[in-house]
């Protein structure tokens, strides 16, 4: 094991993968020169070249399309949106061709590709820079989404979404570059689809990805003080959804709270808040919870933008009820 | 109106001058396979229209007609072993000129198991990855930087082949457009981009909607130098594409030209094309494609007017037959619905 921070497991799997497989490339805004907007890609200009970390203009659709079709002419490239709020501009690039390519070719076209960057809010962005869209991204069949909580998940994850066969929406966040954590020595490679239990527990399960996952395990903690034995989830992968995992969970618990930092309104967590309720109805000893970002733009407002947000407070808040505590 | 057009488009309708550069220039054979493609095209497309008309074929059908010599000189250019072709959706006609079998086509107008995109894709989305052919797509100007990204490729392997990126007048005016022709410039791209001007995007006249008239100056905006072509003259589209193809192949850098045409059908099948007047219409086909490279090679003494109907009986068993063999076809499996969803 080695204490790595979340950008720096993100290089080292970039890295590996470049020196692995000549046909990986990244480019994006700031990605060669610059070192990267948040330094993920520092150091990779000076060895791997200009041809193989590639600047690009501020052109969303134009280099997301650009990656799109050197995909499907046979190169892997890693696209990097400075934050996830710009891959917006990009959207039609997403949804009309990279997730559609493979169904409407009738199976001709692969399109490995992974495109990533910050999502979700920071500290003081404002509305336009906060955006949580991964229930955007996970809406379209075609697209696999996945989003790391820490920096060993973060590197086999990104590993394998480089290797995949298919596009890849790889969610990461500026307040977790500079998390640290242990990283296996080696190879590291975490297939897509797998959720993870980061904390066994018996009375509740609580349902996670992405940077909230801490906060879910400090929530943990707290009721563990109280005498509540939270079990924690961690989905690490959106899309495909690690159904089965969720379910063995809440069949054990009876109780279940699912945290996603989007807006409430059609988002991943009240989606697999609903699969729960669907699949585990005979389980529940309570209706399943769902602490979300509130349903507002990001406001500027440090003490307002925290209020938005989903909070250690607002998890053990959300468990007592479904504990009826 | 149709006069400045018909104007712009250049050349008169039998021109003696219609040599073809390079190796196969002159070459009669060549020169009857390049109206053999178009009169194919032309024929298919007819058909599809009149299966649309019996609704064996539903949803957008955009046909190509009136612009054939497009298709056929530019693809007629270039080598697929080692180049591409990436389109829009009025795409029958590049899929045709590339070699894609007419029954598999007609298939996938039916919707039917043995389509070439399995019956998945319909009329906008032909494909044919052996054969280099990235699609087929139906979003206006979407496809520009996914052929951008096919030549960075390219460049990437040093392979030595070109992008062919098709267009319409409609797409120019996309973000898509202008951000990758900026970065196919400050890359050096292999790449020509074809601007198709057939004159309507849907049924708006490019005058009304575009700041410029005279596209070329659209490339010169990011270095690129731009060129018109007559795009009625399949032997003119040929050398152009030719020339445009071997200089963006050796120096490695993008090409813009603005391939002058005119569509004889509406937009789609939908469309009655209320919004130009019957005499335009008749002046385009007084300068018809296939009329054009007929006259010239009957004049010239290396085609007859049998040829030329021996040609119809010919293309006219084909599609026969391609209908035939898309009625014939099953329909997909209900499990093919999920099918090919990811990799």
């Amino acid at each position: 094991m080695s204490v790595m921070t979340f950008r720096e497991a993100l290089r080292a799997a970039i890295d590996e993968e470049m020196a692995r497989d000549d046909s990986v490339l990244l480019l994006g805004e700031e990605v060669g020169q610059y070192n990267g907007a948040y330094k993920v890609s520092q150091g990779l200009l000076e060895k791997y070249g200009p041809e193989r970390v590639i600047d690009t203009p501020i052109s969303e659709e134009g280099f997301t399309g650009i990656g799109i079709g050197a995909a499907m002419a046979g190169l892997r490239p890693i696209v990097e949106w400075m934050t996830v709020n710009f891959s917006l501009q990009a959207m039609d690039q997403i949804f009309s061709n990279a997730s559609k390519m493979r169904y409407m070719s009738g199976g001709q076209f692969s399109v490995p590709i992974v495109f990533r960057g910050p999502n979700g809010p920071a500290e003081f962005l404002g509305s336009q820079h906060s955006q949580a869209l991964q229930s955007i991204y996970a809406h379209v069949p075609g697209l696999k989404v996945v989003a790391p909580s820490n920096p060993a998940d973060a590197k086999g994850l990104l590993k394998a979404s480089i290797r995949d066969d298919n596009p890849v929406v790889f969610l990461e966040a500026e307040l977790m570059y500079s998390w640290k954590g242990e990283v296996p020595e080696g190879e590291l490679v975490i297939p897509l689809g797998q959720a993870d239990i980061k904390r066994p527990g018996k009375d509740v399960t609580l349902i996670g990805f992405s940077k909230p996952l801490r906060m879910v395990l400090e929530a943990a903690e707290s009721l563990a003080a109280q005498g509540i034995d939270a079990e924690v989830v961690d989905l690490r992968s959106i899309r495909p959804l690690d159904e089965a995992a969720i379910y063995e969970s809440v069949r054990k618990t009876n109780r279940c709270v699912v945290i996603d930092e989007a807006w409430p309104f059609a988002s991943v967590g009240s989606h697999v808040a609903w699969l729960v309720s669907r699949s585990c109805f005979d389980d529940l000893d309570a209706a399943v919870e769902l602490v979300s970002g509130e349903d507002v733009p990001m406001p500027y407002n440090h003490s307002l933008e925290l209020a938005a947000q989903p909070s250690v407070e607002k998890i053990v808040d959300a468990v007592k009820r479904v504990l009826y505590a | 109106m149709a006069g400045t057009k018909a104007a712009r488009a250049g050349a008169p309708a039998v021109s003696g001058d219609g040599a073809v550069s390079g190796a196969r220039g002159g070459d009669a054979e060549f020169q009857v396979e390049l109206l053999r493609t178009m009169l194919l095209i032309r024929r298919f497309e007819e058909r599809a229209a009149q299966m649309y008309g019996l609704k064996k074929i539903g949803g957008f059908c955009h046909l190509y007609i009136g612009q054939e010599a497009v298709a056929v000189g530019a693809i007629s250019a270039i080598n697929l072993a080692t180049d591409y072709v990436v389109a829009a959706y009025r795409d029958h006609g590049y899929a045709l000129a590339c070699g894609m079998e007419p029954r598999l086509l007609m298939a996938e107008l039916f919707g039917k198991a043995t389509g070439v995109s399995r019956g998945k894709g319909g009329s906008m989305h032909f494909f044919d990855a052996a054969r280099h052919m990235y699609g087929g797509n139906g979003i206006v100007g979407a496809q520009i930087p996914v052929a951008t990204g096919v030549a960075m490729k390219i460049r990437y392997r040093k392979e030595g082949g070109v992008v062919l990126c098709w267009f319409g007048d409609g797409a120019i005016h996309q973000g898509s457009f202008h951000e990758s022709l900026n970065m196919a410039k400050i890359y050096n791209l292999p790449i020509v981009y074809i601007c198709e001007n057939n004159h309507y995007g849907m049924g708006t006249d490019f005058r009304r909607v575009s700041s410029v008239t005279d596209f070329a100056v659209m490339g010169s905006s990011y270095g690129i130098p731009g060129s018109q072509v007559n795009g009625m003259d399949v032997l003119e589209v040929h050398r152009e594409v030719k020339a445009a193809a071997e200089r963006a192949r050796a120096d490695s850098t993008p090409i813009f030209l603005e391939v002058l045409t005119y569509r004889y059908r509406g937009h789609s099948m939908s469309d009655p094309a209320k919004y130009r007047t019957p005499e335009e219409l008749e002046s385009y086909k007084k300068q018809d494609p296939i009329l054009i490279q007929k006259s010239r090679m009957i004049e010239s003494g290396i085609f007859t007017e049998a040829d030329f109907s021996a040609m119809d009986v010919e293309f006219k068993v084909v599609c026969d037959e391609s209908v035939r063999f898309a009625e014939e076809s099953p329909e997909p499996e209900l499990s093919a619905l999920h099918q090919d969803v990811y990799a």
